[in-house]
Parts: C-alpha cells; structure tokens; sequence
C-alpha cells in the first residue's frame, strides 16, 4: 500500500469513525426502553400559546395533587409571557405568593392515606421519563374496576392515580386479549367508550400542550438557550475565520 | 519572500483583530459569571415586599415584622408622642434628616408618609443591635425627660419617636426608613414606594 | 509591552528564560497534524473545568439532603446558573473524547516510544486521576444513577482479596452511599484531584519538553540541526503552533457551542435521564450504566461473567496501555512506516474500543432487535457479541508483542527528515 492509497484509507475510515461515533449518538434516545418506543409527543416549547394552555390545564388538574416545586410563578410568568396579574389571577390556585415555588397544596400524609403513594414532583418529568412518554401515559387510562381508584394504565400498570382529565378525554376501557397458558389476559389496545367535553384531535392537542407545558418546567433554560446560542455560535464561527486567516499568514513562513 | 514590512504590517493587523474579537470574546463570556453573583431568584423571593395588616394596631403599641431578615417596627403614634416631636429637634443630632437613609417622601418632620404611622428599620446605627420600643412619656432610668421613642440596651443610644437619635449618644445616625406604601387604610406594604413618589 | 518586559527581566531573569525556553524557543516539529490539537484542547477543558467548577461551588450543596436542590437552584435560580452547570457538564464529556483522540495519536504515531516514555506513564497517570475525578464529580448531583453507579463502582472493590468489605466499607465511610461518602468525593473532586491533575499535567508537559514532541512521521528532528542549533524541521512553537492551535480551539469550540446551547443531554448521553430523578436507595434505574466515557471498560467488566475476573479484567485493560511501551518492540514509531499487520490492528482496536463503549452504553439491545427480530435472545447474543470484543481488544496488545518481539513486523524505510505536507 502506497503513503497516499494510506492516508485516503485513513481518511475515509476516519470519516466512517465519526459516522458511526455520530449515529451512535443520535440512535433511539437512551429513552427507548425495553418493548420499544412511544409515538412522538410532537411538543414545542417554543410555542408560547401552546405552554399557556398547557399551564392552564395543569394548574386546573393537576396541581391539585402534583407540585412544580422547582419552578416559581414569576419564572413561570417570565417563559410563558405572562403578567404578574394574570399569574396570580388565573394560574395560581394554591395561595402563593408571586415569588414562591409552586407548591401543591394538598398535604402528603394525606395523599398517602387516599392513594398509597405520595403524588411525586413533576418539575422533572420530562427529563426524567420524556416527552413521549408522558404523553403516551396522558393517553393510556383506561376504567378498570379491579383498581382502587377505578383506573388502570397501559403505559403505567397499576399506577395508583385516578385519572383527571377523563372529562375532557371521555373514558376508556380495555379491551383484552384471550388468556393464554395460565397468563393473565392482556390488553389488546384501548377504545374510547363514553366521550368527554373533547373530541379526539382537541385532546390529543391538550395533551401535546400539557406535555410542551411540562418540558418547559423540566428545563426552562431552553427558551433563552438556543436564542442566545446561535449568536455564540455566530460569534465562533468569525473569530474562527479571522484566526484562520492569521494562522495561513504566519505559516508563509514555514512553507 | 516579500517584502519584509508588508508583511509585518499586515501581521500586527490580523494580530490585533484577532486579539480584539477574540479579547471581547472573552470579556463578554466573562459577564454571565460576574452576574451568577447577582440575587438568586430565591433571594429576591426571599427579599420580596411584605404587606401587613395594620388595623388591629393600637394607639401607643408597636409590633414588630420581619422583611429581608432585618426587624421593621411600625408604631401607632399617640397625638402625645406627636405634640412632644418637634420640640426634640434641638436635642437631635440631625433633626432635618438630612444625613440619614429614609425615601424622599419621608424626610420630613415625622419622618413618615401620615404622621400617626411610624415605619422603620429597627437596627441601632451604632454597631447594629436591636432597640427597645420605650413609647410612653414619663421619665426613664436613662432619661428624666424622656418623651417617648427607642432606646438601645447595648450602649444606650437614644432615639425619639421618629427614630431620630439624640446627642451625647455614641449612635451617629437616624435609625433607617424603608421604602413603603399605603395599600389601603389598614395595610402597608414594605419593601415598595408609593406610586409617583421618590 | 517592551518597558513591561524588561522591567519585568531585571527582576526575574530566570522567569523570563522559562518562558522562552517553552514557547519561542520551543522547536516543534513543523508537520504537526490535526491529531496534534488535542493536547493542547486538553488544556483548554481543564481550565474550563475549574473555572467553571469553582462557580458551581460557590451555590452547590455537598449534603445528601441538599444536593440535588441546589443544582435545580443553580439551574433556575441563580442568574446564568444554568450556561454554568452545562459549560461544566459538556465539559466533562469533552475531556474524554479529546483525551481519547490524544492518545490515539500516540498509539498512531509511537508517542510513546523511548525517549517518551515518561511523557506515555504520566498521560496514563492523568488518565487515571481524570476517570477518578469524573467519577466522583458525577456522584455530586445525588440523583439516583449518581447513588446507584457509586453503589456499584464501590462495590466493585469488594473483590479485592481479603480487605474488600472492609474497603468498600472505607470508601463509602458507611454501609450505603450516603453523606460521608457524598461530603469525602466533594472534598476529593474539588481540591484534592484538581491539584493532583494540575501537578500531573505540568509534569507532563515539562517530561515533553525535556525531549522534545514526535510528529506523524515519527521522525526525530533533533537529529538533523541547522547551523543556527535549531533542527531542521523544527519551528518555534510560539507563534506557529500558538496560532495554528488558536484556529482549533476555535472550531472546538464551535462543537461544544452547539452542544451546550442546542443538545446539552445529548440523548442523554452527557446527562443522563436517571439522574433528574432524586437519589432514591429503594428504586434502582432500569438500566445502571456509567456515563458513556467509561462505557468500554464497563462493558468488559460485564462482558465477563464472574465478578472477580471481571474486575480484573476491567483493570487489566487499563493496566496494559502503562505497558504499551515495553509492548512494543518495534523500532518504527509512525503508524505510516508499520507494517500492514499493525495498521490493520490498530484499526480493529479503535472500532472495538466504539462498539464497546456501545455495549456499555446499552446500545447493543436496541441494534439487536432491530436486526434479528423482536424475539431475539439479546442477553444470549449480546454476550457473544460482547465476549469477542474483550478478546479482540486484549489480543490487540498481545498481538503488538509478538508482532514485534519475534521480528514479523516489515516496516517501511523511514525518512531523515519529515514529509513536507500533512
């Protein structure tokens, strides 16, 4: 092999080096557990009307039970868009004051003498579970008078939450598969059995906003981030050129 | 090569571009950690405005409240305590206020947005401790002619009852006035100015 | 800048010296490639690191019961808190992969060959401080891959012969992971291991100078002087490569602009998602993994089947790179003059090191099901998979041995003076 048949070798194994460094990392996310996948959440945390909605929906159902400990109001105004006003008028139903951490106000011994659980924080869950995932879960109640709250999950077996949107949603039940071989039957797929105040599509966008919603709160750094990274990528790019232009200036010496 | 001070020209050139870009650069990245420093989100929640009901306040009491870790006393002045105000001036270090911090609105002859409501700091300018509330007009073991205001255990500074502090005591200043506003007849919000004012 | 400087060498005329005899008058061989910038990235990154890690403990909380608070208070609360935290966490990431690409330039180019060797051990040394330094910065969060990985790291020492228990007991300073050990590896990953890694690094770069630098041709150019004592092919490192290195911090940091404004988790990949979950010692993750830079070595540690070999073995393959100079016995250095059988080993080795780290990152189920089907036996063929590599990564040294101690290694003549281009 000639010095040069190498070095075009080495290029090109190196450029497959990266390649494959490169769809290594862009594979199914670390999220994709075992049995596959969710659908793509489809969720935009830079579309504000969408994390206004969002906010609304669970500050209506939600917060009842699940606080947003890490994130304040004013914060929550800041990266939505949002007034103090219109904060404290309409999106703060637990008492607090406009600077304070949203703070569910049900107390936790109580929460878990009803449900058996403490219903947890979901200033995380996004990046916790992902989008897909708690969109799919938003999703996947179904009645289940085995349960004792009356409610069962196919993305969450045996969760111990009722489900609070069954309003909007309507309600769904399972609908099984035969029993094989001494196993438990196992659902088939879900069927909306009763409608609720919202059509499919209407709540598929509830949840998509809820969802948007609760990503912002697991990481609200994401809206001034890319806003302010491509000006530093921007700013990269020119110096770079310039020490470039430097470095070939200099090097006229040693060619 | 060519010729040897084209070149040198335009290196100094490109060197010093490059080390300006690359200089505010460095200048710019440098902001966001100076900033880091700047009150949290937690402390300004933490150091937020305070409204407190003043309805159940009586004439003469004084209640204490809590705002950015400092004590703030306010006082219901009696028409008493107001008569003998004026007439401490001349015993006064510096009865016009003119070197201690109050808001503009405040610098005035009972150092107060209405006369009968006090509000202040309550920390000693001397070396910080925290006065006695001394509101009534008799005489004091401190002072036979006491006429009603804050007197400091620590080293027995005096003060009248717009916390102005008297001569002869080793406190050098007024004791401060924050910034507060009337929400409505029965409550103040500390930590505010009035609207319009100062 | 001329009455500064002479100023300054009426006084210390000894510093000023230094500085010559490290930048301008430093001769480095004018053929540097772009696997020579990783070095000097290096630098770039430790410094990061500091600067950015000394900020993260101005707001950070090293308790149990604080910890994981003040990184959400540092990520929300304090102003910037977040460029901060991701600066440092990219950071990290960083570290490894330019270190990975600096020492792959050494097995490339015989780096590590007399009179490098020196230069090789104190790398390794670094190497090792660094993974420890990682390691223990990872654990600081408190989220719950941050307590399980120290659970199982730790628990690792316990096949150590006769003291393991009482090791792992020593280490964690308690029978779990919990304050002691939390409180003991912030005082390791912000004073103790930084120093030791700055000592390490200067060391490193003084042993380096003492000899000079190798080049992609692995010729040395001390052997050819010019009148004025200079080699040849040597040029002052400062301005030339001060200036070429300036263009590649600048296109680095464009990469890692992109990482931290754009994609910080990376997939979860620089952050991974257990971790913004509390430290919870009654839920384990559903997969415990380290962070991908340990991925290769955690592979091999899982790859073998029993729990003391697999520690062993897990050393062991950092334990031989130390040895790699007394490995090889060939007198060529630049992978451009070895014989075939070398270049084609040393091309295995680094796809091995990848779908390692694949393995370890668990990866592989993923590839496996898409490949043989959902009701493929992924533990069966993992392990296949798996167990082939760790052989073809240590036959990768083995072979470098007898290939070069039994002379069947044919090399290519090797120029007097360096190839003019790159």
């Amino acid at each position: 092999m000639t010095d040069k048949t190498f070095r075009a070798s080495m290029r090109s194994l190196s450029a497959l080096l990266v390649a494959l460094a490169v769809a290594l990392i862009a594979s199914p996310s670390a999220f994709a557990e075992e049995g596959g996948g969710y659908a793509n959440a489809n969720i935009n945390v830079h579309d504000e009307a969408s994390l206004q909605r969002g906010a609304r929906l669970y500050m209506n159902y939600c917060v009842g039970c699940h606080s947003l400990k890490y994130l304040r109001y004013s914060q929550m105004a800041d990266g939505l868009g949002l007034t103090e006003k219109q904060v404290m008028d309409n999106l703060n139903f637990t008492g607090a004051k406009f600077g304070e951490p949203i703070v569910s106000a049900m107390p936790e011994a109580e929460a878990e003498k009803w449900f058996g659980k403490v219903p947890p924080d979901l200033s995380l869950e996004v990046s916790a579970k992902g989008a897909d995932w708690v969109s799919a879960y938003l999703k996947a109640f179904y009645l289940d008078p085995a349960t004792n709250s009356g409610w069962n999950n196919t993305v969450f077996p045996n969760v111990a939450m009722p489900f609070p949107l069954w309003q909007l949603q309507g309600e769904q039940v399972a609908v099984m598969n035969p029993p094989e071989n001494g196993q438990p039957a196992a659902v088939k797929e879900l069927k909306l059995a009763q409608t609720g105040s919202m059509t499919p599509a209407q709540y598929d966008q509830a949840v998509r906003d809820l969802t948007s919603f609760l990503a912002y709160v697991s990481s609200p750094d994401e809206l001034p981030r890319s806003r302010i990274g491509a000006w530093v990528v921007i700013y990269l790019v020119l110096f770079t050129l310039f020490a470039l232009v430097l470095k070939k200036e200099y090097w006229k010496d040693v060619h | 090569m060519a010729d040897e001070s084209i070149n040198k020209g335009r290196r100094r050139f490109l060197t010093a571009s490059t080390a300006v870009i690359g200089g505010a650069g460095l200048a710019i990245t440098a902001i966001p950690f100076v900033e880091t420093w700047l009150p949290s989100a937690r402390a300004e929640s933490a150091g937020a405005p305070v409204t407190i009901a003043i309805g159940k306040i009586e004439k003469g009491q004084m209640v204490r409240y809590g705002w950015r870790s400092q004590p703030v006393f306010v006082v219901n002045r009696t028409p008493e305590q107001l008569e003998w105000l004026p007439k401490q001036d001349p015993l006064l270090r510096d009865p016009k206020s003119n070197e201690s911090e109050q808001p503009k609105y405040c610098q005035n002859a009972t150092r107060s947005i209405k006369p009968e409501w006090m509000v202040l700091i309550g920390i000693c300018t001397h070396l910080g401790c925290v006065p006695d509330y001394k509101g009534e007009v008799k005489p004091e073991p401190f002072d036979p002619n006491w006429k009603g205001g804050f007197y400091c255990p620590c080293h027995h500074s005096r003060y009248d009852i717009a916390a102005r502090v008297y001569q002869g005591v080793p406190a050098p200043l007024n004791m401060v006035v924050p910034p507060y506003h009337f929400v409505d007849d029965t409550h103040i919000q500390i930590g505010v100015d009035p609207k319009g004012a100062a | 800048m001329g009455a500064f400087t002479q100023w300054f060498n009426e006084r210390a005329p000894g510093l000023g010296a230094v500085y010559k005899k490290h930048m301008t008058g430093y001769y480095a061989p004018r053929n540097f490639n772009v696997m020579y910038y990783f070095g000097s990235l290096a630098l770039l990154v430790l410094v990061n690191q500091i600067v950015t890690g000394i900020f993260l403990t101005m707001f950070y909380t090293p308790t149990a019961a604080g910890a994981f608070d003040s990184v959400q208070y540092i990520m929300r609360d304090v102003q910037w808190g977040w460029l901060v935290r991701y600066m440092h966490v990219t950071g990290a990431s960083m570290f490894f992969i330019v270190v990975y690409l600096h020492m792959f330039r050494g097995l490339m180019y015989g780096s590590y060959k007399k009179p490098r060797e020196l230069v090789w051990l104190l790398g390794m040394l670094i190497f090792l401080a660094l993974m420890a330094e990682a390691f223990m910065g990872y654990v600081l969060p408190w989220g719950n891959m941050s307590f399980w990985g120290a659970k199982v790291i730790i628990t690792l020492f316990s096949a150590v012969p006769v003291i393991g228990s009482q090791l792992v007991d020593w280490i964690m300073g308690s029978f779990v992971p919990s304050d002691p050990t939390l409180n003991r590896f912030f005082a390791l990953h912000v004073v103790a291991l930084p120093l030791v890694l700055l000592l390490l690094v200067v060391l490193h770069l003084g042993a380096l100078h003492e000899v000079g630098s190798n080049n992609p041709d692995g010729v040395e150019i001390k052997k050819h002087k010019g009148p004025d004592g200079h080699p040849l092919d040597g040029i002052p490192f400062h301005p030339y490569y001060t200036v070429k290195d300036l263009v590649g911090v600048g296109v680095f940091l464009i990469i890692c602009a992109i990482v931290i404004f754009f994609e910080p988790t990376v997939g979860g990949f620089f952050l991974e998602h257990d971790n913004s979950i509390p430290a919870n010692d009654l839920v384990t993750p559903a997969t415990i993994k380290p962070v991908w830079y340990f991925s290769p070595f955690y592979a091999i540690l899982r790859m073998i089947p029993s729990k003391g070999f697999g520690v062993l073995a897990m050393a062991l393959s950092i334990i031989v790179l130390f040895l790699v100079p007394w490995l090889d016995r060939g007198k060529v250095k630049s992978v451009r003059y070895r014989g075939v059988g070398y270049k084609v080993a040393l091309t295995i080795f680094a796809i091995v090191f990848i779908l390692l780290a694949a393995i370890g990152a668990d990866l592989t189920p993923g590839w496996i099901v898409s490949i043989f089907g959902p009701d493929a036996d992924i533990t069966t063929i993992e392990n296949l998979f798996g167990r082939t590599l760790v052989v073809l990564y240590f036959a990768f040294f083995a072979f470098l041995w007898v290939y070069t101690f039994f002379g069947l290694e044919k090399t290519k003549p090797v120029p007097e003076r360096v190839s003019t281009h790159d």
